[in-house]
């Protein structure tokens, strides 16, 4: 498991006397921005294999998105929480305790990673440590998390929660809704990340849903809403963070709904020309990582320099991740356990 | 002591219950209501807060049965009618089916579909929807056609690592019974002689093998020896036993109460044909539900579905062939 983020950083210069709060709130800030450029440049990196017909099938970037996702993975407790990421939560996986080299396993088809080579892309997990692996159904994984909750209260746990994300487009979904209803009428600590972030693939927010702002279906539901500036890191963590606390205390479920821009194409293969160039000047066009960058410089937590030696970091550990994957054995259809079910006796054929 | 095929899964769902801490139940009036069907009565009260309510919420239901046996538990849901599964054979096909294969977790969850025709239940509650989960790797498919199977398959199916999509049959809940409840059974995947015979073969399952044992005592009269096999299981399907049958017969007949395009009848007769052929002395048949939604009235329904007379009559033209 990945270290966790109060270790990552040390911060340039300290910030004068004992105040513990102000103390605390950076090295937060600072460790999830670690999160956030982690999965930024390794999701680079994706794209460049895929171009470079290294990366079978689809590659999703969450650009844009670091903050929200990385602030919900940061609030979890890797293994008392569980937590069904979606397609662009690259930087939640990598903040809740993912190993980066399974995000590139999984991508590259390794046989040693997570999915074995059998799903691929954003479609990896590890369920039995809380980390659902989700399916492409959007909307699906809400329910399956808000059973996971169940779960955890017939059996005595407390201080736990659930958390997936979704897009504006999944909300639609019968799935989600479905899902919002019964997690609410079972009172259960989940939350909800919702990215409004303009576009479903190519269809944008106005086609996709009627009400003014996505975080008053909260109410209809019977959630507590939370609205978010998905640009800025420090009103994700304070939002996110709360939500949290809110639903770990026994508030129920919680409803997070961020707006932002999608900075890429829905994958690597759509290059978004039909992206209003005017949106692209809207505030909640802001790039997250650069605004964080320039919060850490304005703040003086870090210096230019200390910067560039982050990123240097994290190259290397993005180029040993591709590396070792790299050289991992792929799947052999001679080999392969064709074999969907776990009890063996009951498969399909001649019984024995 | 009587008991009939609805009180067996009632007396499954409350010793599952009863042994293993980590079985539930979940869906619409199960709790003290006791179910649409009765399937439930008095379980919520037997085991407060482990036989609940949920919204009318298919999907939802059968999602959270998903994450709740990652966490250890398992769970037995309840479809009030099998043709409302269709709301949540998403979660079914593509999340509990894949989950093994995909992370090596085992998905251990009950599907329950009360099943089939019964009187005056029309186009929406009236379907067998065995064939399309059958139809899926992952999935395990029971039909149990006796008060004694409906018992034991059901616990059985809390019992498997895998999901299972569990067919009770509601036209046997109640004109069903037997003397007590069993204590030893087949296990799942293996089919039943149900009647042994030497003239032709029956394969059929659930509520059809009553009118396919009905149907080969009629044509006993005529000295003919009518061998019915219960398949129990459709997936996995138990071929040594049909095709065993079909190499003391010769001759073949599927019967099955579903839409007669594909199916289980066809996946039967496939089989044999292919592994088979040679044991074959006249083209195998089959007799399903018409190509059409299920009528409401009596008169339509009864000539949807087959019947006693029509396996009879399709089997008089086989024994001729
Ligand atoms: C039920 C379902 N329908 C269609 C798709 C295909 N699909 C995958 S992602 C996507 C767009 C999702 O948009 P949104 O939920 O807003 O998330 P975003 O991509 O914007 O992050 C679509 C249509 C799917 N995965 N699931």
């Amino acid at each position: 498991m990945a270290t966790r983020p109060q270790s990552v950083i040390s911060p340039a210069q300290s910030d004068d006397s004992g105040d513990d709060q102000a103390d605390n709130q950076r090295d937060l800030f600072l460790a999830t921005y670690r999160w956030m450029l982690l999965a930024r440049l390794s999701e680079d990196r994706l794209s460049a294999l895929w171009k470079a017909g290294k990366i079978v099938g689809g590659v999703y970037l969450g650009r844009g998105q670091e903050a929200l996702s990385a602030a919900l993975g940061v609030n979890l407790r890797k293994g008392s929480d569980i937590f069904a990421p979606l397609i662009r939560d690259q930087a939640g996986r990598l903040a809740f305790g993912e190993p980066l080299i399974e995000s590139m396993q999984t991508y590259l088809g390794s046989r040693l990673g997570p999915m074995r080579g059998r799903d691929g892309n954003i479609h990896r997990g590890r369920p039995r440590e809380g980390y659902y692996a989700m399916i492409s159904h959007l909307g699906c994984m809400v329910s399956a998390i808000a059973g996971g909750l169940m779960a955890k209260r017939f059996q005595g746990d407390s201080d736990f929660v659930g958390a997936t994300c979704i897009g504006d487009g999944g909300m639609s979904t019968g799935s989600f809704h479905e899902a919002m209803n019964m997690a609410a009428v079972e009172k259960l600590p989940l939350i909800v990340l919702a990215a409004n972030n303009q576009y479903a693939y190519s269809t944008p927010s106005s086609r996709q849903f009627a009400c003014a702002d996505l975080v008053d279906r909260a109410i209809g539901y019977g959630f507590a809403g939370h609205s978010v500036d998905g640009t800025s890191l420090t009103d994700c963590l304070a939002t996110i963070g709360k939500a949290v606390a809110a639903a770990r205390a026994g508030g129920g479920p919680q409803l997070i709904v961020g707006t932002i821009l999608r900075l890429a194409g829905h994958a690597e293969h759509d290059d978004a020309s039909y992206v209003d160039p005017i949106i692209r000047h809207k505030p909640f066009a802001v790039d997250c990582l650069r605004a964080a960058e320039e919060m850490i410089l304005a703040k003086g937590w870090l210096a230019q320099s200390d910067l560039a030696t982050l990123r240097n970091a994290v190259m290397n550990e993005i180029d040993d991740a591709v590396s070792t994957a790299q050289k991992e054995p792929v799947p052999d259809a001679g080999t392969e356990d064709w074999c969907a079910l776990s009890s063996r006796h009951l498969v399909d054929g001649h019984l024995a | 002591m009587s008991i009939t095929y609805l009180e067996a899964i009632r007396e499954a769902q409350a010793k599952a219950l009863a042994d293993d801490p980590r079985v539930y139940i979940y869906g619409q009036d199960v709790g003290e209501f006791g179910g649409a069907f009765k399937a439930t009565k008095n379980l919520s009260k037997e085991f407060p807060g482990r036989v609940l309510d949920a919204p009318i919420s298919e999907d939802a239901i059968v999602g959270s049965a998903i994450g709740a046996a990652i966490e250890g538990m398992r769970p037995i849901v309840e479809m009030q009618f099998a043709d409302f599964s269709s709301v949540g054979f998403n979660q079914i096909v593509n999340h509990a089916a894949t989950l093994y294969w995909r992370t090596e977790v085992p998905c251990p969850i009950t599907v329950r579909l009360p099943s089939g025709g019964n009187l005056g239940s029309g186009p929406f509650h009236s379907q067998c929807m065995e064939a399309l989960y059958a139809h899926y790797p992952g999935l395990i498919v029971m039909t149990p056609a006796t008060v004694e199977d409906a018992y034991s398959m059901l616990l059985e199916a809390v019992a498997i690592d895998d999901p299972v999509v569990f067919c009770e049959h509601k036209y046997l809940y109640y004109h069903l019974k037997a003397d007590a409840l069993p204590t030893d059974a087949l296990p799942a995947g293996k089919a039943r002689i149900a009647r042994p015979g030497r003239d032709a073969t029956i394969v059929t399952y659930s509520a059809m093998l009553h009118e396919a044992l009905a149907a080969a005592e009629e044509l006993a009269l005529d000295a003919y020896q009518i061998e019915v096999v219960d398949l129990r299981t459709v997936k996995p399907i138990d071929t040594d036993t049909i095709l065993a049958s079909v190499a003391r017969t010769g001759r073949l007949l599927a019967v099955g109460e579903a839409f007669p395009w594909g199916g289980v009848t066809a996946e039967v007769i496939a089989r044999v044909v292919t592994e088979g052929f040679e044991l074959l002395d006249a083209p195998p048949q089959r007799l399903n539900a018409r190509d059409t939604p299920i009528p409401y009235h009596p008169n339509l329904w009864a000539a949807h579905r087959p019947t006693a007379p029509a396996i009879v009559n399709a089997l008089r033209n086989l024994l001729r062939m």
